[in-house]
């Protein structure tokens, strides 16, 4: 069967179960965007920016835990996506990223809207490819698949020049890839398991940490066995909230920079820390010459390249999370730790998590936790970036597995609304809530059309401060409230909604919190709360840049010692 | 920091060159040399990578290019019995005075002359780097017109 290129792509995403892509046509995408009616089985949802495109992709890939596809057109459309596929990136999540290219003859001439994208991404996907003819389209759209969603997952990026959309080429799509530079380890080494399971025999003061590789790898129940097992505390990374249910006794809440001090503490104090699929960012090690300075480490995660880059590791185990601790969990003794847990509890006592001070203003802590409280934790919460996401880590209490979108790597702001909507596309049966600060928000508004137009039910929330909130927090406590190009005005958001053609409140009282929360989930269809909220609220408790886990500063009460400056060696 | 000699089995695909290098770069290393060629496997070639640094980061950077999908291994072989080579071109002054005695140093090496004009030798050399830059030290003074170098190419003996 002959086919020309851009259907033999369509009929390539249908056999990899592709069902929804986002987009923005252009002149290099026509042909593909032309044959796009003969697919009704693939829904195209317009954005209104093709970082909108990527980050719904994500969104999407998160939420599902399957592939997301994005297109956009040569050029600036395709340098639109570059924010987006870079956060896919660093949160490893599986997106395909098509754009068009120029014709062939045109490569390398400059032409209008040639761009080399496939360079540009090389350092920000984890494969790319210009597919240079319509009879590798097909092998090219597998591998792209495979690669994306297995291993380590990551954004593969194909670009595709607009004259091999036309040519024609038999389509058959391939059984099986053969990737001779790509073969992930999956299974651990059964003797570096062994002496895991020893080291957690003896350890006294055992931690978990535990990253998105459990929500990747889908070991909830594995990782729920080894903690209780074991009796080790569990700690998340920010995005690896969700994967353990913060309502468990032995769950401590997040590590880092804005972690619960008792995660903190316990890390600083633990003697044997049980890293699972996360990378030790320095958001979450904090100074890392003073991290956990009395621990041994094991380090589990399918990534080779992540063992030793950050921390000193003294057991690695590469390989898929799930099938580790299942080999783990049946060597691993039962134990009771009765001792360090109730030290634990003392610390928790005196720094309880998710504290919200007494107030009468209407505080953003607040808030995130009556949205918790009004959908009784069943919601995927996708955050923007700033303060809003971590009030969002904080006070939500995530119990559902998988419930937590967060652009965590390259703190991308703007990143909630398009993921949420991609969240919302994939699993349609679930309430969505996009979380936002009022800077962020501004930075992809307009995807507020792509939810009206396609009726993406997202609620979202913003958590309106007039602030850059955590810049501004940054200034407060290091730069001596300086706020320089922090104070920001936004638009009304109510009327803006509106315009959009999407029903929006404002909140101002702490009453009017509940009622607004119930309005919004009882709308069929998306809908914006505006919370206008305490503008010079901090987040808490924080670590200092530049200062170990142990200098934890919980108590917003107390005076708060601001330091002349970050040390210069911290990263910013 | 030491000198480090990776060797990477590629696939022979446009851009891997360009993943190589910039996976380097963007893990803030200098590359000393790279020279890259067929292998014995067909569609692979083999690179030949010498970077400065300390053995724990040059490890790093191992792993992450094990990562790029058209690297299908890097080993490095620093420490390891090995046999590295690299070759030379040397343009060099020569006058009729000075030809006799350039042809003699050029002897010693075991190297040969390629080229002869009036005014010049071409001279091949191929050698470790310590052996090319004792030549090149010692053509030196008769005037050094251009030089271009391979860079390192290296395998483990058996």
């Amino acid at each position: 069967m002959k086919l020309n290129g851009a259907q033999i792509l369509c009929e390539s995403l249908i056999k990899e179960g592709v069902e929804v892509i986002f987009g923005f046509p252009g002149g290099a995408v026509l042909p593909l965007y032309d044959v796009l009616p003969q697919y009704p089985q693939l829904r195209h949802i317009l954005v209104r920016h093709e970082q909108g495109a990527a980050h719904a992709a994500d969104g999407y890939a998160r939420a599902t835990g399957k592939v997301g596809v994005c297109f956009a057109t040569s050029g600036p459309g395709a340098c639109n996506l570059v924010t987006g596929i870079a956060n896919a990136h660093l949160d490893s999540s599986p997106i395909v990223a098509v754009t068009g290219q120029v014709a062939r003859p045109f490569i390398g001439k400059d032409a209008f809207q040639e761009i080399d994208i496939t360079g540009i991404c090389v350092p920000i996907t984890k494969h790319s490819h210009l597919v240079l003819t319509a009879d590798e389209m097909a092998i090219t759209v597998k591998e792209a698949f495979h690669i994306a969603k297995t291993g380590r997952p990551g954004p593969v990026l194909l670009d595709i020049p607009r004259d091999v959309f036309i040519e024609e080429a038999t389509f058959n799509y391939p059984e099986k890839v053969e990737l001779r530079g790509y073969r992930p380890t999956v299974h651990g080494h059964a003797a570096q398991i062994k002496k895991a399971a020893k080291l957690i025999s003896e350890a006294k003061h055992p931690v978990i940490l535990a990253g998105r590789g459990i929500n990747i790898s889908g070991a909830y129940q594995e990782l729920l066995e080894l903690a209780e097992k074991a009796q080790i505390p569990v700690i998340t990374t920010l995005l690896g909230i969700s994967c353990f249910p913060e309502t468990h006794k032995l769950s401590l809440g997040m590590l880092g920079m804005h972690g619960t001090a008792c995660a903190n503490l316990a890390v600083d104090s633990s003697d044997l820390i049980i890293a699972i699929g996360m990378r030790f960012d320095d958001r979450a090690t904090g100074k890392v010459s003073g991290f956990a300075p009395h621990a041994q480490i094991i380090h589990i995660d399918i990534d080779p390249a992540e063992i030793g880059k950050n921390v000193r590791v003294h057991l690695p185990i590469v390989g898929d999370i799930k099938n580790v601790l299942r080999v783990l969990n049946k060597q691993v003794e039962a134990q009771e730790h009765k001792d360090w847990l109730k030290t634990i509890e003392v610390w928790r006592k005196e720094h309880p998590p998710a504290f919200i001070r007494e107030s009468d203003e209407l505080l953003p802590q607040f808030v995130v936790s009556k949205i918790a409280e009004v959908t009784k934790g069943d919601a995927i919460v996708v955050t923007g970036v700033g303060q809003n996401q971590m009030w969002a880590a904080q006070h939500f209490c995530y119990q559902k597995q998988n419930s937590l979108i967060s652009s965590g790597g390259l703190g991308t702001m703007g990143f909630e609304l398009p993921a949420a909507i991609g969240a919302k596309v994939g699993r349609p049966e679930e309430t969505v809530w996009a979380i936002a600060g009022d800077g962020g928000f501004q930075m992809t508004i307009q995807e507020l059309a792509t939810a009206v137009q396609d009726k993406i039910a997202v609620k979202i929330a913003i958590l309106n401060n007039g602030f850059l909130g955590m810049v501004r927090q940054w200034q407060a406590l290091f730069y001596g409230r300086r706020y320089r190009a922090t104070p920001l005005s936004a638009p009304d958001f109510v009327r803006v909604a509106e315009a959009y053609g999407l029903p929006g409140i404002r909140v101002a009282k702490k009453s009017e919190v509940v009622p607004a929360i119930k309005k919004a989930m009882k709308h069929n269809g998306p809908f914006l709360i505006d919370f206008v909220v305490e503008p010079e609220e901090n987040v808490y408790p924080m670590v200092a840049p530049g200062s170990t886990l142990a200098e934890i500063i919980d108590d917003p009460k107390k005076k708060i010692e601001v330091k002349a400056k970050p040390k210069e060696t911290s990263n910013l | 920091m030491t000198k480090h000699t990776l060797v990477a089995l590629v696939e022979d695909k446009p851009g891997v060159l360009n993943r190589v290098a910039s996976l380097i770069r963007r893990r803030n290393f200098n590359i000393e040399s790279i020279a890259v060629g067929h292998s014995e496997l067909p569609g692979l070639s083999r690179m030949t990578i010498v970077v400065d640094g300390a053995t724990t980061a040059v490890e790093q950077v191992r792993k992450q290019l094990e990562k790029v999908i058209e690297v299908v291994k890097v080993t490095d072989i620093t420490g390891e019995r090995i046999v590295v080579r690299e070759l030379a071109l040397i343009k060099v002054h020569a006058t009729s005075t000075t030809r006799s005695e350039i042809m003699q140093i050029v002897d010693v090496f075991r190297a040969k002359v390629v080229d002869v004009s009036t005014d010049s030798l071409i001279v091949e050399v191929t050698g470790d780097e310590e052996k090319i830059d004792s030549l090149y030290n010692l053509l030196k003074k008769f005037g050094i017109k251009e030089l271009a170098r391979t860079g390192r190419i290296a395998l483990p003996r058996s």
